[in-house]
């Protein structure tokens, strides 16, 4: 079953880019230590999933670009076109000319309704053209214009498009330090509108991400492409083709549906993070090797210590014992030092994945009370490697992951509410304040669920 | 891409005008090596056929035939633009661009704004008009002039009247030269305040600049290397849209009103961080103020070259401590990042800030402005002209006020004085804007720091 991306803004698009870039490459990479026939039903899978066939032999992504500026998207198909193992299709991406000045309420009121046809069509075209839909996966920054207050406004009209497919969202969160000023108010309305529309919402953050760069990748001058190669790593090592649950004979057919069905079993609890492990540069990779039993302990300390990565993980952190009661956390605001999970989806690949022991992450004692770690955590796995690491492992995680993020983000967007400052640039569009009031008062919901989990 | 025009109004503006086209087209020339007429390009030229003479049509893609600037040049004494037309720009500038007279403004606002005003009107409404429609999607208008003289004051804030009536969706950038206080024109501070009430109601962004600090900066570029333009600093305008699709006016103003821009030019002849640090010290700044002490309400950062998001987060973290930035805007930043250098330069920083260190400036224009209004020197000359834009003087006063009340409101959170704000309550009932915080939000505020910091490489 096939997965439509539809990359919105500048961000979306430069990231699409990079993820069918990182699959088309693992597609052609070495397939480690599996057989030939398990490569080759891997290739099979991963083509029939991401992309469509042409004339040519070229395999064409199936996505739509969408942005309300050119540059990116010419830029974007012309890469994909020389790079020769893929391309887009040229027919499917819709620009204009003006940009929406990193304003959520033009993107939303403005540019939303007038395109609504015109890329509505594309998206359906790009529908057509798979034999089953598994769904769609959108990629977009909450900071900006397009992105957010558009991508906003395209998810909702997939929603009534297509009522019966998945939808996901890759979010990315702004630089704490601000990389757009006005990103704490377009974070806040994009966040709460999403959350009527979509199925889940993965979130990515560029501190977290830089991070990485900087530490594990050890890159000097990161520069966005950096950034977004590790983001599309790391969305590549969760959809590519998986076995999704034990004994199965073929690689899942539904990716979405199945990650739908694991972690979100709550309309009201959508957030999901991602952590992959392990993440260094390509000549460390060389030297390295890895033991399942240690990329595991890694990483389920990760989950439940909020580490982004796999330097620097506080070892402290441990679950609460049975029989004691989890000490009441009075407000978000105080450091949560363990991780609450309501659900977890664990993703290994590479060599000897059937003997790798993950009864750490079916403790009890990391899950939430109303959900029992058989319900709660799920495995999919697959001894192709992916993309040059000969063992990875990746998280994604419906947890307290975001909780912190989240209740940040409201709290400043809510500071400069209070001054209403820049208030009058979304008024002038459309957006009023009771507007601003409801999507405040969603999160603040969503913020709360999390935190009395 | 989107479209901007250019009007130039009087000495000043058709002056630094003509450096700015000059510039723009060397940006071009060294970047684009195959002559394609490309999007970058119709942000700021037309690309027209002259082969068979008269009004070619535009022609939008391919080989470049002839570029034309889409600028306006006004200007009511005819010495300037014709250098310029006789100058090495001749055929970047349409005959049907310029709108002159001959007898000049005897710097006087007043016979700038209500007599020309009065007499061009039509003229200047047909040639905007002309300009805009050879624009696919016309983003916003530059207008370039002085706060001292007659023309480019009086005629030059008419016009952005006529902008504002006649295309309320284009964006409205004005750079303003304002007087240096050994002005050899006696009525500059008549001229300056009164345009500044038209300022304030009409453009949507002011870059303020002040001769004074375009002579150090000179100075300093002389001791540097032995080059330096006096007009260089309006270039600025190339940067901003050159390497942003769309202009994000949006982040610069947080309430209706406030948007003065204090700019900042800053020469660097060492490295990227040097060059980050110098950008916010007083001594780069395009008007006499002192940022780092006065209240940021927000800040971007353009960097064209080699500079990489790393270089800008991390320069952003160093800087920050040592900026005050307002309560609920603590990382009022915006960033972007263009690939190609400046002309000539390997890598320079555009700093725009909107930060309260112009309330000096203006204190002081405004003090030069009730010295001569007291003995009513020269006013009679300008009544006989206008009778009602005596009451511009109250919008000086009025902004200060108001960023005074802004910054003791500041201070007064700290002392938690209800006194103080009973009164600013009072005083705040009188002005029409008052706002659920207190903050003076319907006033253009001057505040913009234009920084350009250029590595000569």
């Amino acid at each position: 079953m096939s997965i439509v991306t539809v990359q919105l803004g500048q961000c979306g698009n430069q990231i699409g880019y990079e993820v069918f870039n990182a699959i088309c490459s693992d597609f052609h990479s070495t397939h480690g230590i599996c057989s030939k026939k398990e490569n080759e039903s891997y290739q099979e899978a991963c083509k029939e999933r991401f992309f469509s066939e042409e004339k040519t032999g070229v395999p064409v992504a199936r996505a739509v670009l969408v942005d309300m500026e050119p540059k990116v998207i010419s830029q974007t198909l012309s890469m994909a076109a020389r790079s020769g193992h893929w391309k887009y299709d040229h027919q499917s991406h819709f620009c204009q000319k003006q940009g929406s000045g990193n304003n959520w309420a033009n993107g939303y009121s403005v540019h939303g309704p007038t395109y609504r046809d015109v890329i509505m069509n594309l998206v359906q075209k790009e529908a057509e053209k798979c034999d089953r839909l598994s769904g769609f996966f959108t990629v977009m920054s909450m900071a900006g214009g397009t992105g957010s207050g558009m991508g906003a406004y395209v998810t909702q009209c997939l929603r009534d498009a297509f009522p019966t497919s998945f939808i996901l969202n890759q979010v990315i969160w702004p630089y704490g330090t601000g990389e757009v000023i006005v990103q704490n108010y377009n974070s806040v309305l994009t966040l709460s509108h999403l959350y009527q529309s979509s199925d889940a919402l993965l979130v990515h953050e560029n501190d977290a991400i830089h991070k990485i760069c900087a530490q594990l990748m050890n890159i000097k001058k990161i520069s966005f492409r950096d950034v977004n190669q590790v983001i599309a790593h790391q969305l590549g090592s969760v959809f590519q083709p998986t076995y999704s649950s034990e004994g199965a004979s073929q690689y899942s057919r539904s990716p979405l549906g199945d990650l739908m069905e694991s972690l979100v079993p709550h309309p009201e609890l959508k957030m999901l993070g991602l952590r992959n492990i392990p993440q260094m540069s390509e000549n460390s990779l060389a030297y390295s090797t890895f033991t399942w039993p240690g990329l595991i302990k890694h990483l389920r300390q990760m989950l439940i210590a909020h580490a982004k990565m796999e330097e620097g993980i506080d070892w402290q952190v441990r679950p609460p014992l049975p029989g004691h009661p989890v000490p009441p956390k009075a407000s978000p605001n105080q450091a949560l030092h363990f991780n609450t999970s309501v659900a977890n989806l664990v993703v290994l690949r590479g060599k000897d994945v059937q003997s790798v022991d993950l009864g750490g992450f079916r403790d009890p004692a990391l899950y939430t009370s109303w959900l029992n770690p058989q319900e709660a955590f799920h495995i999919w796995k697959t001894p192709r490697a992916f993309n040059k690491y000969e063992k990875s492992a990746s998280l994604v995680s419906n947890s307290q992951f975001l909780l912190q993020l989240m209740d940040n983000v409201v709290g400043k967007a809510w500071n400069m509410f209070a001054s209403k400052a820049y208030v009058h640039q979304y008024t002038k569009f459309g957006i009023e304040e009771e507007d601003f009031l409801d999507c405040f008062t969603t999160l603040e919901q969503v913020i709360s669920s999390y935190a009395s989990l | 891409m989107t479209q901007s025009v250019v009007v130039q109004v009087g000495q000043c503006g058709n002056q630094i005008g003509c450096r700015f086209w000059d510039l723009a087209l060397r940006e071009h020339a060294a970047v684009n090596k195959k002559g394609i007429y490309d999007e970058a390009l119709s942000s700021f030229f037309r690309n027209v056929d002259t082969r068979n003479g008269g009004d070619g049509a535009d022609i939008h893609k391919g080989k470049i035939f002839s570029l034309k600037a889409r600028a306006l040049l006004i200007d009511m004494e005819e010495g300037v633009v014709n250098e310029i037309l006789q100058g090495p720009l001749r055929d970047v500038f349409d005959s049907k661009q310029l709108i002159t007279d001959v007898s000049g403004s005897g710097n006087n606002w007043a016979v700038g704004h209500q007599l020309y005003g009065c007499r061009y009107r039509e003229h200047i409404v047909e040639k905007l008009r002309r300009m805009a429609e050879h624009c696919d999607c016309l983003q916003c208008f530059f207008v370039i002039h002085s706060m001292g003289g007659g023309t480019g004051s009086g005629l030059g804030t008419f016009v952005l009247n006529v902008l504002e009536d006649e295309f309320p969706e284009v964006y409205r950038f004005v750079t303003s030269v304002y007087p240096s206080g050994e002005d050899d024109v006696i009525t500059s501070p008549y001229n300056s305040v009164l345009a500044m009430k038209e300022l304030n109601e009409h453009a949507d962004c002011v870059l303020p600049i002040e001769n004074e600090s375009l002579f150090s900066i000179v100075s300093k570029i002389h001791q540097m290397t032995n080059s330096g333009k006096l007009g260089s600093t309006v270039k600025q305008n190339s940067l901003l849209t050159s390497s942003s699709g769309s202009i994000k006016t949006e982040q610069e103003k947080p309430f209706d009103a406030m948007n003065n821009i204090v700019a900042n030019l800053l020469l660097n002849l060492t490295r990227l961080d040097q060059m980050f640090s110098d950008a916010f010290s007083k001594d780069h700044q395009l008007i006499q103020a002192d940022p780092k002490h006065s209240l940021y309400l927000a800040c971007a950062l353009l960097v064209r070259g080699n500079v990489q998001v790393s270089d800008l987060r991390r320069n952003i973290e160093r800087l920050k401590p040592s900026l005050h930035f307002v309560s609920w805007n603590q990382e009022g930043w915006k960033t972007g990042l263009c690939s190609v250098p400046p002309v000539g330069h390997s890598h320079s920083l555009l700093a725009l800030a909107n930060n309260t260190c112009v309330k000096p400036t203006f204190t002081e224009l405004k003090d030069r402005f009730m010295k001569l209004y007291k003995k009513k020197k020269w006013a009679a000359e300008m009544l006989a002209s206008t009778r009602d834009h005596w009451t511009s003087q109250s919008p000086a006063r009025k902004w200060k006020t108001r960023l005074e009340l802004y910054l003791n409101k500041t201070k007064e959170r700290e002392d938690n004085s209800e006194v103080s704000s009973q009164q600013e309550k009072q005083i705040m009932r009188k002005q029409p804007v008052v706002e659920l915080t207190l903050l003076p939000l319907n006033n253009t505020v001057y505040l913009k720091n234009l920084q350009q910091s250029i590595k000569l490489g």
